[in-house]
C-alpha cells in the first residue's frame, strides 16, 4: 500500500491516499462537499462542477470529483468564491428546466431540490426556461422528461459503464443537448434492454418509473430488502411499499454482492405478479379432473408416493428431474442430490442448458 | 520610348504590408510549390529533421526548443520545451504526437495557410517532436472544412514517405515515426486538446478533466504531446538555426513570431507573421494601412470569438502573452479583428458570445447554461430590454464562468464580454439607461427624427412610411410617432432634403 498524504482541508490537516480524489478524502474526513453528476463506480467527469473548491495556487476553482490529492495541498470547500459559484450553477440549472417539484416523484429524494435547499436559493436570477421537450411515455416502464434533464450524464455513464447496454449518449451541443439512445428515438424504439439503471442514476425526475406515478411519495414508501426470484445469482433489491403493495423496485448499492445495486428488466420491473389475483397461493391437487386447494403435506405425499411407485415398477432411471432456473445455486444442488441419491438416477438436468 | 516599368514595382520588402513582417511560419508561403518536397528541401527543408536525427539526442533536441523561448502557438502559450520534456519523462512503449489543425475560430486562417502552402514544415516539426518524446505515430487533426489542406497534407505525406522522412528507418537512423490525417467534424471545441483526442478515439467530441494530462495520459492514456499547426512549423527552423537566432526577436518572454488573421475594419486584411512584442498600432496602422474611409478605430477584438477587446488607449501595447492577458484579451490562435467607430460594442460582445454558446458541448454547467444566459442578457440590453444591474450581473456570471468551467472554451467564452465592460462600460450604460445606442447599430434602440429646420413637408416620408408612423401636414414639418414606427429606415432613405436623421 502507498504511503499516506497530508493535505489541509478547511483548516484541518487530514490524511489521504495519493490515489484519492478531493472529493474522496473531504468525504472520508467527514466534510461535506456537495455533488450532483459524481456517481460512485463511473467515470468522474466533472461536468456539473457543483463540487467546486478553492486549492491553494490553482488558476481556477477545481473540481474536487476529478482532482486527485497531492501532498501538502491546502483545500477550501467554503469560501465565498466556492459558494458563489456553486448558487450560480444550480440557479442556472434550475433555469433550465421545468422543475416543478408539485407533481414531481422525486420530490423529497431530488438532489437538484437538496442543492436548492443547502444553498437557501429562494429563486433563480434568471427567467426559467423549460426546453418544451414532450415528455416520453411510449413504454409501459420509463417515464423520461427531458424538460428535468439536468444533463449530469449519470444515466449515460451507468448505461455504458455499469450495465454496458451502450444505449444511451448525448447527442447535440451546447444548452440544445440532450441524452438519449441513438438518432434520438425513444426507449422503446432503441437496443434498450429496460434494466432501468438509468432510473435509479437520475438524480432527479427526468427518468423514473411510469408503474410508480402517483403510487405514492419517497417518504411515504417502505423500503423492504428481499432476494429476487427471477434466477439464480441471488440479486438484492428493494421492494418499495405503499400501504401493503408494491409500488416499484430499486436497487441498493450498500447491499454489495452479487449485483452490487443494478437489476435486470425482470428484477426490476417484473414484481407485479406478487399481488396478481392469478397468482397461486396454495398447492392444487387434479381431484376428479378439478385442480382442488390442497395443503403442502398433502401435496407433498402425492409426489413421494406417485414417485415411489414409478420407482419400484419401472426402475430410478424411468424418471428425469428438470429443474428451474429460477432456483439458486442451493436448490439446484439439493436437487440434484435428491435427484442422485433418493431416487437413484443420474437423468437430472437444468434449464439454462436449452 | 517610355523606360521599362519594372524599375517601379516595388519589392516585397517596400510594400509597407511586408515591410513590417517578419516571415518565419510563413516563409515558404507562395514561394515553393507545396506539391514538391524537392521545392521545400531546396529552402533546407528537412535538414532540422536531418540535424535532429543525426546529430541530436532526444533530450538536447527539447533543451533546444526550451532554450527558444517557444511557447504553444494554440493560443494557451505553454511553453513548447516543457510540455515534450514531460512527455518524455512519462514511461510507455506508446507515445502519441499530435498536430491540432482544428482552427475554428471565425476568421481565422494561419493554420490553413501553413498547412496548404508549406506542409512539409509541419510534418518535420511533427517528426522532430517525435523524436524527442519518443513516439512512433502521429495524427494531424485537421477539420473536413479544410479539403485543400488536406489534399496537400496527403500528396506531402506520400511524399515524405517516399523520400524515407516518414516512416521506417527514416533517413536510415533506424528511427520509425508515421501518422495520418483524422478529420473533425466541425466543432469548435474539438480544437480543446482532451476534446481533440477524445474525437480521435472515435467518442463524442467532448473535453475532459485535467489531471492526468496529455503528457502523462493522453490519446488512448498513453503519453502525447499535441501542439499547433504554427509550434510545429517553427521546430525545424528552431534545431537548425539554434534557439539563439529563434529567441532574437521578440519579447522577454514572448518569443519568435506570431501570425494574425487580420481582419475587420483595416484597410489590408490578411495573415501578417510579426515578432512577439510589436504594438497593435504597428500591425493596424503600419501592416494594416489604417482604417478605411477615415473613420476612427474603437477596437480590436484579439484572440478569437473568446478573446478580449483592446482600446484605442492601448493600441502602444506591446502584443505579446503577458501583456495580452494583462489587457483582458487572450493571444488565441491569433485572431485580429477591428473595429471601428461604427460599431456597437454591446453588439461585438453579443456576437462573441453567441458563437461561443453555440459552440458550447454541453458538457459543464457554466458553460452550457451560463454562455445562453449571457446571450440572453446581452440581446436584451441591443433591444433596449436592459435592465439596472444587468451589467453586474453579466460581471459576476463572467467571473464565475471563467472560474468554474471544466475547458478552456468555458474559461475564456466571458472575455469579450468582460474586456468590453472594462473599456466601454459607459456604452452599456446609455444602452440601459438612456436607451440608447451611441454607434447607431442597434435597431431597436434606433429613433428617426425629423429636422424641422430642413423639412419641407414634401410628404414623401409619410407615403413611403409602411406604418404610417411619419406624418403632418402639407407643407409643415413632419413628425415621426416612436410608437408606431418600426425603424425600417426608408423614410431618411427617401428623404430628398436630409431632414430625417437617426440617433
Amino acid at each position: 500500500m502507498e504511503e499516506k498524504i497530508r493535505i489541509t482541508i478547511d483548516g484541518r490537516e487530514v490524511t489521504a491516499n495519493p490515489e484519492q480524489t478531493i472529493l474522496e478524502a473531504a468525504r472520508e474526513n467527514g466534510i461535506f462537499i456537495p455533488t450532483l453528476c459524481q456517481y460512485a463506480d463511473t467515470t468522474n467527469v466533472g461536468a456539473c462542477r457543483v463540487c467546486v473548491v478553492e486549492v491553494e495556487k490553482a488558476r481556477t476553482l477545481v473540481a474536487s470529483c476529478c482532482m486527485p490529492v497531492s501532498a501538502g495541498m491546502v483545500v477550501r470547500t467554503d469560501t465565498k468564491a466556492v459558494r458563489d459559484a456553486q448558487r450560480m450553477i444550480v440557479e442556472l440549472l434550475w433555469a433550465s428546466g421545468d422543475h416543478n417539484c408539485l407533481v414531481c416523484e422525486k420530490n423529497g429524494n431530488c438532489e437538484l431540490q437538496d442543492l436548492v435547499y443547502w444553498l437557501g436559493i429562494e429563486k433563480p436570477r434568471f427567467p426559467i426556461e423549460s426546453p418544451g421537450y414532450e415528455i416520453e411515455k411510449t413504454n409501459s416502464m420509463i417515464v423520461r422528461d427531458l424538460n428535468k434533464c439536468v444533463l449530469c450524464g449519470r444515466c449515460v455513464r451507468a448505461c455504458n459503464e455499469i450495465q454496458v447496454n451502450e444505449v444511451l449518449d448525448f447527442s447535440l451541443r451546447g444548452s440544445r443537448a440532450k441524452v438519449g439512445p441513438a438518432f434520438d428515438s425513444d426507449y422503446i424504439a432503441s437496443e434498450c434492454y429496460f434494466c432501468g439503471e438509468c432510473v435509479d442514476a437520475c438524480p432527479v425526475g427526468a427518468i423514473t418509473f411510469a408503474q410508480a406515478r402517483f403510487g405514492g411519495r419517497p417518504w411515504e414508501l417502505e423500503k423492504v430488502r428481499t432476494t429476487c426470484t427471477y434466477c439464480g445469482v441471488g440479486c438484492q433489491l428493494d421492494l418499495n411499499i405503499n400501504k401493503g403493495k408494491i409500488v416499484k423496485v430499486t436497487g441498493n448499492r450498500d447491499y454489495g454482492p452479487p449485483n452490487q445495486g443494478s437489476l435486470c428488466i425482470k428484477g426490476r420491473f417484473a414484481m407485479d405478479f406478487v399481488q396478481h389475483p392469478d397468482r397461486l397461493q396454495r398447492p392444487l391437487i387434479r381431484k376428479n379432473g378439478e385442480l382442488t386447494e390442497a395443503t403442502w403435506e398433502e401435496a407433498y405425499d402425492l409426489i413421494a408416493r406417485n414417485l415411489s411407485a414409478i420407482k419400484e415398477e419401472h426402475g430410478p432411471d424411468s424418471i428425469a428431474g428438470f429443474a428451474s432456473a429460477r432456483c439458486t445455486n442451493e436448490e439446484n444442488y439439493l436437487f440434484q442430490k435428491f435427484m442422485r441419491a433418493v431416487i437413484g438416477t443420474n437423468n437430472v438436468d437444468h434449464c439454462a442448458r436449452l | 520610348m517610355e523606360e521599362p516599368m519594372i524599375g517601379s514595382i516595388p519589392t516585397m520588402q517596400e510594400i509597407p504590408f511586408f515591410a513590417h513582417q517578419k516571415l518565419r511560419v510563413l516563409r515558404n508561403r507562395g514561394i515553393i510549390d507545396p506539391g514538391k518536397i524537392e521545392e521545400y528541401i531546396a529552402r533546407d527543408g528537412y535538414l532540422g529533421l536531418a540535424k535532429a536525427l543525426t546529430e541530436m539526442t532526444p533530450a538536447e533536441i527539447i533543451k533546444e526548443v526550451t532554450a527558444s523561448g517557444l511557447r504553444g502557438r494554440g493560443g494557451a502559450g505553454f511553453p513548447t520545451g516543457l510540455k515534450w520534456q514531460f512527455c518524455s519523462q512519462s514511461k510507455g512503449d506508446v507515445k502519441y504526437v499530435l498536430c491540432n489543425a482544428d482552427e475554428g475560430d471565425p476568421g481565422a486562417f494561419m493554420d490553413r495557410s501553413v498547412l496548404e502552402a508549406d506542409p512539409h514544415a509541419v510534418l518535420e516539426g511533427m517528426v522532430i517532436a517525435a523524436r524527442a518524446i519518443g513516439a512512433h505515430y502521429g495524427y494531424i487533426y485537421c477539420r473536413a472544412e479544410y479539403p485543400l489542406a488536406i489534399h496537400q497534407l496527403n500528396i506531402a505525406i506520400a511524399q515524405a514517405r517516399e523520400c524515407g522522412l516518414l516512416g521506417k528507418d527514416i533517413l536510415g537512423t533506424g528511427f520509425d515515426f508515421d501518422l495520418e490525417i483524422y478529420q473533425g467534424a466541425g466543432a469548435f471545441v474539438c480544437g480543446e486538446e482532451t476534446a481533440l483526442m477524445t474525437s480521435i478515439e472515435g467518442k463524442r467530441g467532448m473535453p475532459r478533466p485535467r489531471p492526468p494530462f496529455p503528457a502523462v495520459a493522453g490519446l488512448w492514456g498513453k503519453p502525447s504531446v499535441l501542439n499547433n499547426v504554427e509550434t510545429f512549423a517553427s521546430v525545424a527552423q528552431i534545431v537548425l538555426k539554434g534557439a539563439a537566432w529563434y529567441a532574437s526577436v521578440g519579447t522577454e518572454k514572448s518569443k519568435g513570431t506570431k501570425v494574425f488573421a487580420l481582419t475587420g475594419d483595416v484597410n489590408n486584411v490578411g495573415l501578417v507573421e510579426v515578432p512577439m512584442g510589436t504594438t497593435l498600432r504597428t500591425i493596424v496602422y503600419e501592416i494594416g494601412g489604417g482604417i478605411p474611409g477615415g473613420k476612427k478605430f474603437k477596437a480590436a477584438q484579439l484572440g478569437g470569438p473568446s478573446g478580449g477587446c483592446i482600446p484605442a488607449e492601448h493600441l502602444d501595447a506591446s502584443v505579446d502573452y503577458e501583456k495580452v492577458a494583462e489587457l483582458g484579451a487572450i493571444m488565441g490562435s491569433g485572431g485580429l479583428i477591428v473595429m471601428n467607430e461604427d460599431k456597437c460594442i454591446v453588439d461585438i460582445a453579443r456576437f462573441f458570445i453567441d458563437f461561443c454558446q453555440d459552440e458550447s458541448c454541453g458538457k459543464c454547467t457554466p458553460c452550457r447554461e451560463g454562455t445562453k444566459r449571457m446571450l440572453q442578457i446581452l440581446t436584451g440590453i441591443t433591444e433596449g430590454k436592459g435592465r439596472e444591474g444587468d451589467i453586474e450581473l453579466l460581471q459576476e456570471m463572467a467571473v464565475i464562468i471563467k472560474n468554474s468551467s471544466l475547458c478552456g472554451l468555458g474559461q475564456t467564452a466571458p472575455n469579450p464580454i468582460l474586456s468590453t465592460i472594462r473599456y466601454f462600460r459607459d456604452e452599456y450604460e446609455a444602452h440601459i439607461r438612456e436607451g440608447r445606442c451611441p454607434a447607431g447599430v442597434c435597431t431597436a434602440l434606433k429613433r428617426y427624427t425629423v429636422d424641422a429646420e430642413k423639412c419641407t413637408g414634401c410628404g414623401v416620408c409619410a407615403k413611403v412610411c409602411p406604418t404610417k408612423a411619419a406624418k403632418g401636414e402639407k407643407k409643415q414639418p413632419h413628425e415621426i410617432d416612436q410608437a408606431t414606427c418600426i425603424k425600417c429606415g426608408v423614410c431618411m432613405e427617401k428623404c430628398k432634403f436630409e431632414a430625417i436623421f437617426v440617433n
